[in-house]
């Protein structure tokens, strides 16, 4: 695809079209240049702070007629490369776009721009009695990359991901039209569900300026318990007996002694016990205390039928801390262990899940790499980190694509996806192509042509 | 070697509110929990025993409920409870708290070193363990950070006291109270809960202690008298600052000095 670079006259009429607000050279930040993980590399021409979807669409219709590529950007914290400028173009940063549009608690929804910080979402809702459900890891992702990714987080288990609580989305279309997808409506019978199709597109079918998000009275109560198992096996095998229980968990996270001692080194703060190898994480929620309580006595018994070696009761803001905040420095304590690291973020049918950490294990020794890993036992959704540990250049590019292959092959194999929840973008390409097949990423890339027939958005991501 | 651990059972949430018109407490939803600051004194005094055996037990004063405070010291790994309790303690200030305290300790059998919390979330006065000791007779030493050793009768501890850290031997049997983020404190165990019946907590009314005379306890024995209580002001204001990260480090820079934070 040949792409227009920006001349002088775009880069005026953009300034003519927001004032102050378009950067270029090195007045642009080298944030700009990389997400969180930094694998991918790319220096946009311009950058555009956007406030608006009227900014948004403007922007897009220049960038349509002049056929000038076009990136999307929130907070940056992504993991795949998908908000990087690869081609050069426009990068539209959506980061200032923080506006609570409307709160309408008869529908229970919140509608919102959306540069809106996960946090600050999360923390609004709070402050209203309401919740807001998926709880990605990211807190300082923008509500619009969730979307882009149809990020999951940890309390899949009971609420689902991103795209199950997203009722509508206004966007802007490649040729700066606006588009309202979906409604407040909680039931959809009527045609393609775009929205849903947008959603988790990685900014390559339209740019989503405002999202009307479903939320739910704040549960009163929650509790966690952390169960220590003498093995890996053991703990990750309980899971789907969990799951069969009468009983919702709102979260079901695995973890591993080694990650927990990479977080308390990070944190310089110490994890309540040592008490294991390996440990279940679980939530569960409610409205009162006796039912929260009996949720988690059914499994805490469950798990001692399954020999689990004890099981630790979390039960106060305090308590609740000292576990969560190690579990959420998990990424970047893994980060701060190496001097570079790549992830596969990929998603198994939970019965595989602790064949598949094993299956790690030996990739780790085949290939010499340190393989650390976590994740969301309850829904198959595992985060693997590849470590570089001092490694030269070509050496590391090598065993990592040959770890990463290896794990994607076994994925397929046991019918699992390329990624769960931190997307596509630049750098999982390759996987996805292997595991869909030619046939499946054609249909993807006609949907791709019919919303972006030059191509524009995103390019070179995803499809 | 015998420990005793004093906690109390606070409002579930550490940020209670109170009516700006009628001054009264707003009860949170959550119920009511260990004091946190407890905790760093009960794990402290676990993995003392750890090092020299013998027993921790936990003492409170309260209404009959608090005694939930005991059963999860129990579910952490405490050995033995002791609820104060009697209608006659009821409005007691830290005065009379103190002397209530005392007087349940010399009930609690043999004890070689007492152990408080900071504080409580909810009093926030940080004065009942030592008025504990004063009354006892014994010893005491605040913001304990670490226990380095016990030997001979003596405990070496180090204590933050403001400008300095200082190691202080004290002589047992006494009392320290300690400091808050000292450690990570252990989680309560469900196993432990399940195997647990009631018999570790004995209850300890007026008539088990040594002075029997109502008017030292309570709203009678409590010389406090208690005016008008307000929340505290808050202060929203935030300053935003803006420019290249080099012109923000220097203003931020520029705004901690001029506040004398650094």
């Amino acid at each position: 695809m040949m792409f227009n670079k920006l001349t002088r006259e775009d880069f005026q009429k953009l300034e003519s079209m927001l004032p102050g607000r378009v950067l270029d050279g090195k007045s642009i930040n080298e944030d700009y240049y990389h997400d969180e993980l930094g694998t991918a590399f790319g220096v946009p021409e311009v950058l555009v702070k956007v406030l608006s979807t009227e900014d948004v669409a403007s922007v897009m219709k220049l960038a349509y007629e002049r056929n000038i590529p076009v990136v999307v950007r929130g907070s940056g914290t992504g993991l795949v490369g998908g908000a990087v400028a690869i081609n050069g173009g426009i990068m539209l940063d959506t980061s200032a776009m923080k506006k609570v549009i409307e709160l309408d608690e008869n529908n229970l929804t919140v509608t919102v721009q959306s540069g809106l910080l996960l946090m600050e979402l999360a923390a609004y809702c709070d402050e209203h009695g309401y919740q807001y459900c998926p709880d990605p890891g990211e807190k300082s992702a923008t509500i619009g990359g969730n979307i882009s990714t149809n990020a999951g987080g940890m309390r899949a288990v009971k609420y689902g991901v991103t795209r199950d609580a997203v009722r509508a989305i206004t966007a802007v279309l490649p040729t700066g039209e606006i588009m309202r997808f979906g409604s407040k409506v909680v039931k959809n019978s009527s045609g393609y569900d775009l929205k849903d199709l947008i959603i988790g597109s990685e900014g390559t079918l339209a740019v989503v300026t405002e999202a009307t998000l479903k939320i739910i009275p704040k549960p009163e109560y929650a509790i966690s318990i952390l169960v220590p198992f003498s093995s890996m096996k053991d703990a990750i095998s309980t899971v789907p007996k969990v799951i069969r229980a009468q009983v919702t968990p709102v979260a079901v996270e695995y973890m591993s002694q080694d990650v927990i001692l990479f977080a308390e080194e990070y944190l310089g703060k110490k994890f309540p016990t040592h008490a294991s190898d390996a440990y279940l994480l679980l939530t569960f929620d409610g409205n009162t205390r006796e039912a929260v309580m009996h949720d988690m006595e059914t499994i805490a018994d469950l798990c001692l039928e399954n020999d689990a070696l004890d099981v630790f009761m979390i039960d106060t803001d305090e308590r609740s801390a000292s576990v969560w905040s190690a579990r959420g420095a998990f990424l970047e304590a893994i980060k701060g262990s190496t001097d570079q690291m790549d992830e596969c973020d990929v998603v198994v049918p939970r019965s595989k899940v602790a064949d598949f950490i094993l299956y790690t294990h030996q990739v780790a020794k085949e290939v010499g790499l340190r393989i650390p890993s976590f994740g969301h036992a309850g829904d198959g959704n595992l985060h693997i980190y590849l470590c570089r540990d001092g490694l030269e250049e070509k050496e590391w590019e090598s065993r990592k694509d040959r770890a990463f292959k290896l794990m994607y092959d076994r994925a397929k194999e046991i019918g699992g996806l390329v990624s769960g929840e931190h997307g596509i973008g630049l750098d999982k390409r390759p996987y996805l192509l292997n595991m869909l097949g030619e046939r499946q990423l054609e249909l993807m890339r006609g949907i791709k042509n019919v919303f972006d027939p030059k191509g524009i958005l995103n390019p070179g991501k995803v499809v | 070697m015998n420990i005793l651990v004093c906690v109390k059972q606070v409002p579930g949430s550490s940020n209670v509110q109170v009516d700006e018109k009628t001054g009264l407490l707003i009860r949170p939803k959550k119920g009511n929990k260990l004091n946190p600051y407890d905790l760093y004194a009960i794990e402290a005094s676990l993995e003392l025993r750890e090092k020299t055996g013998g027993a921790v037990k936990i003492l409170t004063m309260g209404p009959p409920q608090a005694a939930e405070a005991l059963e999860e010291c129990l579910w952490m790994g405490c050995d033995e409870g002791f609820l104060i309790t009697d209608r006659a303690f009821g409005g007691a200030d830290v005065l009379a708290t103190s002397y209530t305290i005392s007087q349940g300790i010399r009930r609690t059998g043999s004890v070689d070193l007492i152990v408080c919390g900071k504080q409580t979330t909810d009093g926030d006065t940080a004065q009942v363990g030592a008025e504990t000791a004063e009354h006892l007779g014994i010893p005491h030493l605040s913001n304990v950070t670490k226990i380095l050793s016990v030997d001979k009768g003596w405990v070496t501890v180090e204590a933050n006291q403001e400008n300095m850290i200082v190691k202080e031997s004290l002589r047992m049997p006494c009392l320290i109270c300690m400091d808050s983020e000292i450690n990570t404190p252990r989680l309560p165990s469900y196993r432990r809960k399940k195997a647990l019946d009631g018999s570790l907590i004995h209850s300890l009314t007026l008539n088990d202690l040594e002075d029997k005379d109502s008017t030292h306890y309570g709203l009678k024995g409590s010389p406090t008298q208690v005016q008008k209580v307000f929340p505290p002001e808050k202060s929203t204001s935030r300053v935003m600052v803006e420019g290249s990260s080099e012109e923000l480090a220097q203003k931020l820079n520029d705004l901690l000095a001029d506040r004398k934070f650094i």
